[in-house]
């Protein structure tokens, strides 16, 4: 019995995600009336977890685990899962820990739910919330099964500070062989990414050409927010797939949502719902996206960003 | 090489969403149902298999006979053959465990399935699928090469692209990127003709149990009336996210 956590690294720095994650981890722990354990993997600096209310942490280091592969990494939690005999796991909805879960929980034979929007309400039978059809809707589902693996959706629950023991243990893992390796990573450094973007600025076919897109790079810029684009943006190689948001594109959940020309469609809706603020910047008053919005701008782009821009720049 | 690429039966993006039976049912009513974009490009890049691998391809759902179909449009697309596994999808764990005691009958080297389904968007299919299966795993697969039994994948990852090697067999979850959306493959009057000639088979499910049931569905809350800022007012809408939002 017991709630772990799975806190999430990159270049030794706990990412804010799993930050999240254990937070939900703690008020989860305390409502079951357990103790709150976290694992890292080739981590050598967790103690912010401790800031968090972790009371211990299981500490992993090891070669083979160098690069992220789902199943290396689901077999070295399964190994502390079983040690710990662990009956909840905490997931962030990170690439990497949807990206395992779900393989973790085809090793375990355990209950995966992902998208999960709040603590559960109930713990026996075990029902949590959760989104579904793309956020069109929410749904309570009682999960059943000895080993239940929760993945949160991003920015669903927040950062909440709490004191624990932050005992830190390493945890020696058995040797993991596996016949799937990493043979290349290339990765844009310094750029924010969507997934962990706190803000995120995003534009449409009303920007359009690509040659335009300076104007969507520095507002990102002067914000530290990640760039963003619909999908015929994407569909035409204006922009890259990966920056292409909405229901067949990332879904957003970030807390700002620019939306510079985007027409407001269903689909496009669908995958940014879950941001909490959007601000909407569009020519024509009758964009469906204004429906959708928090602050909206009736006017030109090409005018409204450059003059966006100068007053973000003067206030810093 | 056997391909099998797992279909999943999901709403039209632009359906309505509502809820029946004291909002514990999703009103299918009038709602249209397509392949799952996800399991389309899948689906696609298994088809030019054929060609590059020699691949024989067959499409699986689990599901009732309401998804016959879009397993006819599968077909039409150009699956060498479709299989019905025949029973009400609950959950995931229940539909991959359905599928994984089909792929212990019948060998494949590759299952392809969509990254996450547009309805639940649980993405947990392909994973729980390779776990119990014990078989290497990609999702977020934007390109993939098999060549001489090894398979060379890209995953798109925050911020990147990694390249991974391993054997098979291999679960992927596909997405775009490993075809492009002008590549998906639109069935022609000749492609539906010969579909009516290929097999479809319906397999009696094991009927296993499901573990996350859905109780009740909500609506997102409604929207407040959006605030409007004229364009030479920015200061007040810097203000309004600065101090009324608190995001910036
Ligand atoms: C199966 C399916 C899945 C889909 N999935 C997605 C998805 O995941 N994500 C997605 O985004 N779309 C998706 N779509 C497409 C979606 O239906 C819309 O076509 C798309 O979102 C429109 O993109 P847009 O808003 O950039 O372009 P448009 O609809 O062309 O809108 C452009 C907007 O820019 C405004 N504009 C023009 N000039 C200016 C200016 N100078 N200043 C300010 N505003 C200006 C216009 O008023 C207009 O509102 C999907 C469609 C289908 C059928």
């Amino acid at each position: 019995m017991g709630v772990l956590v799975y806190a999430e690294s990159e270049n030794n720095i706990i990412k804010k995600s799993a930050l999240e994650a254990v937070s939900y981890g703690k008020a989860l722990a305390e409502k079951i009336g357990s103790r709150l354990n976290c694992v890292v993997i080739n981590c050598s600096e967790p103690n912010i977890l401790k800031q968090y209310g972790t009371d211990k942490i299981f500490n992993i280091t090891n070669d083979s685990l160098k690069d992220f592969t789902s199943r290396s990494y689901s077999n070295a939690l399964q190994q502390v899962i079983k040690a710990e005999n662990t009956s909840i796991l905490i997931l962030s909805s990170s690439a990497d820990s949807k990206y395992l879960g779900a393989h973790l929980a085809g090793f375990t034979d355990g209950s995966f739910i992902s998208n999960v929007v709040g603590i559960p309400d109930n713990l026996d039978p075990f029902t949590v919330k959760r989104s579904c059809f793309t956020n069109k809707g929410f749904s309570s589902t009682e999960l059943t099964g000895d080993i239940k693996i929760i993945s949160i959706s991003a920015n669903s629950f927040g950062l909440i500070e709490n004191n624990g023991d932050g005992k830190i243990e390493d945890f020696h893992i058995e040797d993991i062989s596996s016949t799937i390796t990493v043979s290349n990573i290339e990765k844009q450094s310094g750029k924010v990414t969507i997934a962990d973007a706190d803000v995120v600025v995003s534009a449409g076919r009303g920007l359009k050409g690509p040659e335009n897109w300076h104007l969507v790079e520095e507002l990102a810029e002067v914000l530290g927010a990640a760039t963003a684009c619909s999908k015929p943006v994407s569909d035409m190689g204006w922009r890259p797939h990966s920056e292409h948001v909405g229901q067949t594109g990332k879904p957003v959940s970030s807390n700002l949502y620019i939306a510079i020309g985007i027409s407001g469609a269903i689909q496009h809706l669908a995958g940014i719902n879950s941001s909490k603020i959007k601000v909407v910047i569009n020519n024509d008053p009758e964009a469906p996206f204004f429906k959708a919005a928090d602050y909206g701008i009736v006017g030109d782009a090409f005018e409204v960003i450059p003059q966006l821009i100068t007053k973000l720049k003067n206030r810093k | 090489m056997n391909i099998l690429v797992c279909i999943s039966n999901v709403p039209d993006t632009t359906s309505k969403i509502n809820f029946i039976d004291n909002d514990s049912k999703f009103d299918k009513n009038g709602v249209q149902f397509i392949i799952n974009p996800n399991d389309e490009f899948g689906l696609t890049k298994a088809i030019w298999m054929k060609d590059s691998n020699n691949a024989d391809v067959t499409v699986l759902t689990v599901g009732d006979s309401s998804a016959d179909a879009i397993l006819r449009k599968c077909l039409a697309i150009g699956a060498d053959k479709a299989i019905r596994i025949d029973c009400e999808a609950i959950d995931a764990s229940s539909v991959s465990k359905e599928i994984v005691e089909h792929c212990n009958e019948v060998k494949y080297d590759l299952v392809i399935c969509g990254r996450e389904s547009i309805d639940y968007n649980g993405g947990l299919v392909p994973g729980l699928i390779a776990g119990y299966l014990d078989y290497n795993f990609v999702t977020n697969c934007v390109s993939l090469n098999i060549e001489n039994g090894k398979a060379k994948c890209s995953r798109e990852i925050s911020g990147g692209i990694e390249v991974t090697e391993s054997d098979l067999p291999l679960v992927i979850g596909a997405q775009k990127g490993l075809v492009e959306e002008s590549d998906l493959i639109i069935p022609n009057m000749r492609g539906i003709m010969m579909a009516r000639q290929k097999p479809l088979e319906v397999l009696s499910a094991k009927n296993i149990k499901a573990r996350a049931i859905d109780k009740k569905y909500f609506k997102p809350q409604e929207k407040a009336e959006v605030k409007l800022i004229k364009p030479d007012e920015l200061d007040k809408l810097i203000d309004l996210l600065e101090n009324e939002a608190k995001v910036i």
